[in-house]
């Protein structure tokens, strides 16, 4: 034994192990072998299982079920069962509901951090300190949204059953974040775990069905990938909700193309941890560990790129490999280790792989003297140097306690680094100058940014990703709606069958140009066009200039007696790329212009197309039909939206989330960028507007695809755009086929968002295209009143045409 | 390594070894003296504490370290070595000096050192810190025990008298056995940036220690800024300070674990730097056996374990010693301990 002499001399650390007899009591009460939490109950545990492990030993821990399709459906099954009942419960009902919650997870706080550290093989420190509190603070602050339902949130309801899948790296945590809004919202959920940790997760449950929580109201459902594939393709879930890799996220997307189910996803990153020259730099030391070195690296937010300006680079280097010599990696219920163990071999070995991968490239590796344990799964922290923009270590998310640097020249290259890289989920920002930390922050493509802090969490901030790091926030205000849907939407049935007149003349026309070219000539007989006027042909509008098409056809437009009331141009995939370029040049310019200037071009827009409501009125009953007192009012409705994005243009303001840290973390509202906007095919006019204002008030560029069959509204508009100061490219505009047009957008990887109005089997392709860069969808197919304000303008339109970026800043001197 | 005791005057530059030290005890290699060296004023001005940064580093130090059982027991033996009693009150009497000097002698019940095998371990305070009227009264009681005695000399604790009277007074203290003087700084050049005069008023009362070795008392409860107590910190060091110390105790508030946090960061740049190694000396409302082992984690964390010792590493404090010694006798026993067992210091 070591003496108290002898350690008088070394001043060495000893150990400071947490005890778990309770939790190995809870899992020896189960027979360390659980089913699935079912309708208030675990199943029997079956034959179908796997073993969950210790990371720290590699010791089994328990048999955990493997669920399958059937297991699914009853889950499913039970969640639909207990919806209405938990639904109907009001507000303040559900609230004491989800307030027990939080305190049955205060009560059994230990507990549960001692199980997490065991199953996952994170500290008991971070478990204890972070996980666990954090878990408790979801439960209260959503107990405070289902207090606040119905005064905030009138006109909305529940969207209904949720499956949920949450990944191995906080699994309690993940849970909270995704059932505490679910269930205050009204939710009910079936919930699948990783198949590394899912303890944590049978243990809340059981605990909440104790604490009072209606049977079906939660489920569990223990699996691997299929059970997961099986929950998200369930019929029953009105919506899904991942955290996890962007691979399965593009699984998912792509799974559920079409289902009418709600999605959000929060994905992978390669967060970028910039360091300016006039940072404190022994601060942001401390800020890599908490950036990469947390959970040893196996965060989706982790800082795992750092960028440091030249002019200290290699200070800042020499204080890292300094201070990674002092870390401490250990068993995950040693009270006094900074770094626990990998979650799994396959994980370990993914992360070696990576890493040798890196050094093959060229890139310099430096790990601290001190070996990592012989027994169990570890990895040391890493650092790497020399490292190009090409490296495989410098693009890929690695998942573990690996940093790569990289020095930059200025704030613009920093940025520029910053942002090379397809996710966008989180970035640290450290300089002591107020100024360059807040000129960065909001040029960052990033979802959260902390500034001088990072990985900085709390219920009331929304946490998400730009890009490929996903959609849908989780947290705060902007989280708890994702968990919402407008009840208008709900009494007319989001469903992908239901199918009214209205959008079946829009399928068939869909169908129709699916099958065969558009008419290019026009038909002999019946020309309504009156005698020899000028010649005036529609182009396509790009870049602030009218295009001709790239294809040169032009497809004739037809009044609804088929007669030929004007042409087209075909816009064709070209014409869309060089639009989509003349948006990526606007779309900068546009986002830094002042609500106020953009509103004043939304009014000048509404002053000019009102001076031309006679025109424009005549259009559209030329093209549809309409009687004149139906036509004016759609103009008059167009102005009037118009307006409304005109008043809306400075007032859709972000938030100042009340967060437990001396500062703020300020919730912007910006821009999403370029987005695509396949504007409905009935309503020509009033249907395009619906689109376009709305993007552009909320500072986007837009590249719109007017109604198929009565394109001229949108097509006479852009000389109403081009006297009206609206920036060239901040609207483009390509006619022609709508779905053939809509999938080349949404497979565009430059596209940052698409809104489609139109088929199911449109919004179908769109959404299953979106899969590759995961842009934002908001693709509809059943009927829209766009005469009714409710359904046609409002807050849903402004939620959609920006992305909330959380902007933690921690202040004192 | 700090005098043992007045009035052996060695070379500046080359500390003797430990006295009394066994086989067991680890010998820190020799220090040599800061020698201190011209102001750097561009240094002094790139210098940014992050406040918020700090604190959360601080706040989260003491939960990823800990030391528990014999672990325990033996860093609380450390600190009691580390330890500077003091008594600065008013009514100081040479009858409480003498009770504080035979507690630095024998600051553990020699029953508990036994029952944790630690009877040949050198177990005595780092130092006896006391109002200048009392320097001789501890140099006499303290005589043959190898601790150093240590006073507040220069106006403690504002500072603000006369340079002349501050220097004498430094000089009344070396004479009468002062091994070590903790001056205070002028707060008022801190917050005015005057750093050469700052530098000027440390460098003067370095020359006039002599063999003494100099504590700079920044009186970071004054300092209104953690960038200024970097800052402080930063400028005392090349005055030729060979400790930098939090507080005087008679501020509002004292030593903290970011204000310290912000000063181990400036004694880690200075060796970086300089080569010195320089001490670090918290000082009031350390009162506590665990913040005790915080303070030893944060040195070890920060500075790495050479700041482990007396030589290179002092607590200010009266009132910690028997909380330690409370904390002794539980690890002992195992039973909880009551303060009126302990000889009262």
């Amino acid at each position: 034994m070591t003496t108290v002499a002898e350690i008088f001399s070394t001043m060495a650390y000893g150990p400071a192990p947490e005890g778990d007899a309770e939790a190995r009591a809870w899992l020896a009460a189960h027979g360390a072998a659980f089913g699935h939490f079912v309708n208030g109950r675990f199943t029997a545990a079956g034959a179908a299982s796997f073993e969950t492990r210790e990371p720290a030993t590699g010791r089994v821990l328990a048999r955990i079920a493997q669920g399958s399709a059937a297991d699914v459906a009853a889950a499913v099954a039970a969640a639909g069962a207990a919806l209405p009942a938990w639904q109907a419960l009001s507000g303040h009902e559900r609230a004491r509901h989800l307030y027990a919650l939080a305190r049955m997870v205060q009560r059994h706080s230990r507990l549960f951090a001692v199980v997490e550290a065991l199953d996952n093989g994170k500290s008991i420190r971070e478990t204890r300190d972070l996980d666990v509190p954090l878990v408790a603070r979801h439960f209260t602050h959503h107990a405070g949204w289902a207090q606040l339902l119905e005064a905030e949130f009138p006109g909305h309801e529940a969207v209904g059953v949720v499956g949920q899948v949450i990944p191995w790296n906080f699994p309690l945590l993940m849970l909270a974040w995704k059932v505490a809004p679910a269930l205050a919202a009204g939710c009910t959920v079936v919930l699948k775990p990783a198949e590394y940790t899912s303890l944590t997760a049978l243990l809340f449950a059981e605990l909440a069905h104790a604490a009072g929580l209606p049977a079906g109201v939660l489920n569990i459902v223990t699996g691997d990938g299929r059970t997961g594939a099986a929950l998200v393709e369930h019929p029953g879930v009105a919506k899904v909700a991942f955290t996890g890799s962007t691979e399965v996220g593009r699984v998912i997307r792509t799974a559920i193309a079409g289902s009418g189910k709600a999605l959000t996803l929060e994905l992978g990153g390669k967060s970028p941890f910039l360091v300016f020259e006039d940072a404190d730099l022994d601060g942001a030391v401390e800020g890599v560990v908490d950036a990469i070195w947390f959970n040893q690296g196996q965060v989706c937010c982790a800082g795992s790129r750092l960028l440091v300006q030249e002019s200290v680079h290699d200070a800042f280097v020499a204080k890292l490999r300094a201070r990674m010599e002092t870390l401490r990696v250990g068993g995950p219920l040693d009270k006094a280790v900074d770094m626990g163990a990998i979650v799994d071999p396959v994980q370990r070995d993914r992360i070696a792989g990576l890493v040798a991968q890196g050094e093959a490239q060229g890139a310099t590796r430096w790990q601290p003297s001190w070996a990592v344990p012989a027994q169990g799964c570890w990895y040391p922290p890493t650092l790497f140097t020399n490292v190009e923009t090409s490296n495989v270590i410098a693009r890929e998310e690695i998942f573990g306690p690996v940093l790569v640097t990289m020095p930059f020249r200025t704030p613009a290259e920093s940025v520029a680094l910053a942002n090379n890289t397809p996710y966008g989920l989180a970035a640290s920002v450290w300089s002591e100058n107020i100024n360059l930390a807040l000129d960065i922050a909001p040029k960052l493509k990033a979802g959260v940014v902390w500034i001088n802090a990072t990985n900085l969490f709390d219920a009331a901030a929304g946490f998400g990703g730009y890009r490929e790091s996903g959609y849908g926030r989780e947290g705060g205000r902007e989280g708890f709606v994702e968990y919402l849907v407008p009840s208008w939407e709900k009494r007319i049935g989001r469903a992908p069958r239901v199918v009214r007149p209205a959008a079946r003349a829009a399928r068939s026309a869909a169908a129709r140009s699916a099958a065969a070219p558009a008419a290019r000539i026009a038909p002999d007989a019946g020309h309504a066009l009156p005698g020899p006027a000028v010649d005036r042909t529609a182009k396509l509008f790009v870049g602030g200039k009218q295009a001709r098409p790239d294809a040169g056809y032009s497809r004739v437009i037809l009044d609804p007696q088929g007669r030929a009331i004007g042409e087209v141009g075909e816009g064709n995939r070209k014409d869309l790329r060089n639009a989509v370029e003349a948006a990526q040049a606007a779309a900068p310019g546009w986002a830094a212009t002042s609500g106020h200037a953009r509103a004043q071009v939304l009014y000048y827009l509404a002053e000019n197309l009102s001076a031309r409501a006679d025109e424009f009125a005549g259009r559209i009953r030329a093209q549809t039909g309409a009687a004149a007192e139906d036509a004016a009012n759609e103009v008059d409705l167009a102005v009037r939206r118009l307006f409304t994005y005109a008043a809306w243009a400075d007032k859709h303001d972000g938030a100042i989330h009340s967060v437990p840290i001396r500062g703020v973390a300020l919730a912007f509202h910006e821009p999403v960028g370029v987005v695509a906007a396949v504007a409905p095919a009935d309503c020509p006019l009033l249907g395009f507007v619906s689109f376009v204002a709305p993007l552009v008030a909320a500072g986007n560029a837009v590249v719109a695809v007017p109604s198929e069959r009565h394109p001229l509204s949108a097509t006479d508009f852009y000389q109403v755009l081009d006297t009206s100061d609206v920036p060239a490219g901040v609207v483009n505009i390509v006619t022609g086929a709508r779905d053939p047009l809509a999938k080349v957008l949404a497979e565009h990887d430059d596209v940052e968002a698409i809104w489609y109005h139109g088929s199911h089997e449109g919004a179908t392709a769109v959404e299953r295209a979106s899969a590759g860069n995961l842009k934002r969808t908001w693709a509809r197919w059943w009927p829209v009143d766009w005469m009714h304000a409710e359904q046609g303008e409002g807050r849903a339109y402004l939620r959609q045409a920006v992305q909330v970026k959380n902007v933690w800043i921690p202040w004192g001197e | 390594m700090i005098r043992p005791s007045a009035g052996t005057g060695t070379a500046a530059r080359v500390a003797p070894a430990d006295a009394g030290g066994t086989a067991l005890v680890h010998v820190p290699a020799p220090l040599v003296r800061n020698p201190g060296e011209p102001l750097d004023l561009a240094a002094v001005r790139a210098i940014r504490v992050n406040r918020s940064a700090a604190e959360r580093r601080a706040a989260t130090l003491p939960a990823r370290r800990t030391v528990k059982k014999q672990w325990q027991a033996a860093w609380l033996l450390k600190a009691v070595t580390l330890m500077d009693l003091t008594t600065l009150q008013g009514d100081d009497t040479p009858a409480n000096v003498r009770r504080l000097c035979a507690k630095a002698r024998q600051p553990v019940r020699p029953d508990l050192l036994e029952a944790m095998g630690a009877s040949a371990l050198p177990i005595r305070a780092g130092a006896v810190c006391v109002y200048h009227p009392f320097v001789a009264a501890a140099v006499d009681a303290l005589r043959g025990s190898g601790i150093p005695v240590a006073a507040v000399s220069t106006a403690f604790p504002s500072g603000l008298a006369p340079m002349a009277t501050r220097l004498a007074e430094v000089r009344a203290s070396v004479a009468d056995g002062a091994a070590e003087i903790d001056m205070v700084i002028t707060r008022g050049l801190v917050l005015r940036g005057e750093w050469q005069a700052l530098y000027d008023e440390v460098a003067a009362v370095r020359a006039m220690c002599g063999e003494a070795h100099l504590k700079v008392i920044l009186g970071t409860g004054e300092l209104a800024t953690l960038t200024n107590i970097a800052r402080a910190s930063w400028v005392a060091m090349q005055a030729g300070a060979d400790f930098i110390k939090t507080s005087t105790g008679k501020e509002s508030v004292n030593a903290t674990l970011p204000v310290s946090l912000a000063m181990v960061r400036m004694i880690r740049a200075y060796r970086e730097r300089s080569g010195v190694l320089v001490g670090y000396k918290p000082a009031g409302g350390i009162r506590t056996a665990k913040q005790a082992l915080d303070y030893l984690a944060l040195m070890k964390e920060e500075l790495g374990d050479r700041w482990l010792a007396p030589d290179l590493f002092r607590f200010g404090a009266s009132a910690l010693l028997t909380d330690v010694e409370r904390q002794l006798e539980h690890f002992v026993t195992g039973r909880y301990a009551a303060a009126h067992r302990m000889p009262m210091p």
